[in-house]
């Protein structure tokens, strides 16, 4: 009789732990993100009041008046075509990169004897500081957004490129052998097991990518443009105008968070292996 | 050495009747097999002078301490590499890079992590280029045979140890290899899982006609499951004894330890591996 009884609660406790369980983290998150506030409320605050009287706000702007033309730019829609250009710029440049990334990755990675020879010319570009290279694309393309797209592009191909290599290299032989064993050829290898296997590191070099790519892109604008979020920065600094450049910036930092969220969204799509495995309790 | 007496005990065991499938014709056969492994450290002979034929339909075990080339031999059988000294022949040819009618399991199960179960399991049957729709049906047989189903969607990574080796099971038995060749399969599971999982393997190669060859270090494990076993020295590792299993082949793995037979045989095994215990790396 006494297991009867037990069987019902069983379930029933541990659902309730659990529901406790639950209810103190939400309560934890809760508390951070008030924290997270009320941190931010106090260094903008303090940025406010000190601006003007602590230190001159010709230096440091002041958080009024960069909310001010944040909201003008927002209204007169200069915001959103800035914005937009610096997006494509670097989306494009993103994709154009990563593609050519992956593609070479994987050949090289495939290919012992080529990416043996391609070897020191890879690294010497690597090496090279990548907007070194803007004056000459200048030249080749002109001050257009190709020129930043290009730009973007190449920062962008040396990491996905470098990553896509390394996971293609570290594919577990014995996998590839057993698969063999079944007959697999090597478009089966490649499509099967090379790619996906490689493709956790590929992200991994997507995400170290994304601020790259806005690196490219506001260098691009910065040196020669009219458009973009990078000249609105170098317009509001050609007038002095502080508080203009704190809101130029913090369109790029929202820009970046834009792009950071898209890549981890794609990445949970398309990787939900990944997303089984982090929901799985841990244990050593 | 104290071990005439044993061997001469062996021998009286091997007299009572061989297992019924001892007359078939060899489908793997090692002649006179070395191999030595190039390293930094300088050249590390594996096996030497080993001779063994497997018969069809015959379960063989390879018994002996770790490192002693056991699986060096599965590697051959498979054409994975070549040996250095002598032949491994395979269906009465010698055998060539990725001999494609042995399956392999290895004691990691070498699932791929991104796919699920069914997944898994579907992958020699998309490399064979069977339509979709027949493939997954006999997936789902499979699963049902290996006791998986209402797994299908799962993740290895969210699987327990013996899950995954039936996955891993059932993916090897989805192309159907005629000889399975096993690497410690079972090494990683506790004690009550690899019994189940051992008399699961015995009764899927009786019902399945299969040839196996199974490496394990356990001398229980080999002898419980053989029709014959091979006993190993240390590296390098050569065969020392090969032994008739006169168990049966419908044998009861739940009771086989009250079995005399059983016992006997591997006592005796035990001391003709015990010469090496003392010399054992680490």
């Amino acid at each position: 009789m006494a297991t009867q009884v037990q069987t019902p609660i069983a379930p029933l406790a541990a659902n309730t732990a659990a529901a406790r369980r639950q209810a103190e983290e939400r309560r934890r998150r809760y508390r951070i993100w008030l924290a997270r506030a009320g941190l931010l409320v106090f260094i903008v605050g303090f940025w406010q009041f000190a601006a003007g009287r602590l230190v001159s706000d010709f230096f440091i702007g002041k958080p009024s008046e960069i909310a001010e033309t944040l909201w003008l730019w927002a209204v007169s829609g200069k915001l959103f075509f800035h914005g937009g250009i610096t997006a494509i710029e670097a989306l494009l440049g993103f994709l154009l990169g990563s593609a050519i990334g992956m593609l070479i990755g994987i050949v090289l990675g495939r290919s012992e004897l080529l990416a043996e020879i391609l070897d020191p010319f890879i690294m010497m570009f690597y090496s090279l500081p990548k907007v070194a290279l803007a004056p000459m694309f200048i030249l080749w393309f002109g001050i257009g957004i190709d020129m930043k797209i290009y730009l973007t592009a190449t920062i962008v191909f040396f990491l996905v490129f470098l990553n896509t290599y390394a996971g293609v290299r570290a594919v577990s032989r014995e996998q590839i052998a057993i698969l063999r064993l079944m007959g697999a050829n090597e478009g089966h290898i490649l499509r099967k097991v090379v790619i996906p296997s490689a493709i956790t590191w590929v992200f991994n070099g997507l995400r170290l990518s994304v601020p790259y790519a806005l690196i490219g892109a506001i260098v691009g604008e910065l040196i020669a443009s009219n458009k973009g979020l990078g000249y609105l920065l170098a317009d509001a600094s050609g007038q002095f105008d502080t508080s203009a450049m704190f809101a130029a910036l913090i369109s790029i930092m929202i820009l970046a968070l834009m792009l950071n969220f898209a890549v981890r969204w794609f990445e949970r799509f398309a990787m939900p292996w990944k997303a089984a495995e982090t929901r799985r309790e841990m244990s050593i | 050495m104290s071990g005439n007496a044993q061997l001469a005990a062996v021998d009286r065991d091997a007299d009572q009747p061989p297992a019924p499938t001892s007359a078939a014709p060899v489908l793997i056969g090692y002649e006179r097999v070395g191999k030595t492994f190039e390293t930094a450290q300088g050249d590390v002979v594996a096996v030497h002078d080993v001779n063994l034929e497997v018969r069809r339909g015959d379960f063989v075990t390879l018994v002996g301490p770790s490192g002693c080339g056991k699986s060096t031999l599965l590697n051959m059988a498979a054409g994975l590499f070549a040996p250095t000294e002598g032949t491994v022949h395979y269906g009465g040819a010698l055998v060539a890079p990725y001999n494609q009618r042995v399956g392999y399991m290895t004691q990691n199960d070498h699932l791929l992590p991104w796919r699920d179960v069914l997944g898994n399991v579907m992958i020699p049957l998309e490399i064979r280029g069977e339509p979709r729709r027949a493939a997954e049906e006999r997936v789902h047989e499979l699963l049902e045979q290996v006791g998986l189903r209402g797994f299908e969607h799962a993740y290895p990574t969210q699987l327990s140890g013996g899950m995954r080796k039936r996955c891993a099971l059932a993916r090897l038995l989805a192309y159907d290899p005629e000889a399975l060749l096993m690497d410690e399969p079972f090494g990683a599971l506790d004690a009550q899982l690899r019994l189940k999982m051992q008399i699961e393997i015995l009764r899927l190669a009786r019902e399945l006609k299969k040839t196996v060859v199974f490496v394990t270090h356990d001398l229980d494990e080999a002898v419980s499951l053989a029709d014959r076993t091979a006993v190993f020295s240390a590296r390098p590792g050569t065969i020392v004894r090969v032994v008739d299993v006169p168990l049966g082949r419908e044998r009861d793995l739940l009771s086989l330890r009250r079995d005399s037979v059983y016992r006997d045989l591997t006592a005796e095994l035990w001391d003709l591996l015990s010469p090496n215990v003392n010399d054992a790396e680490g």
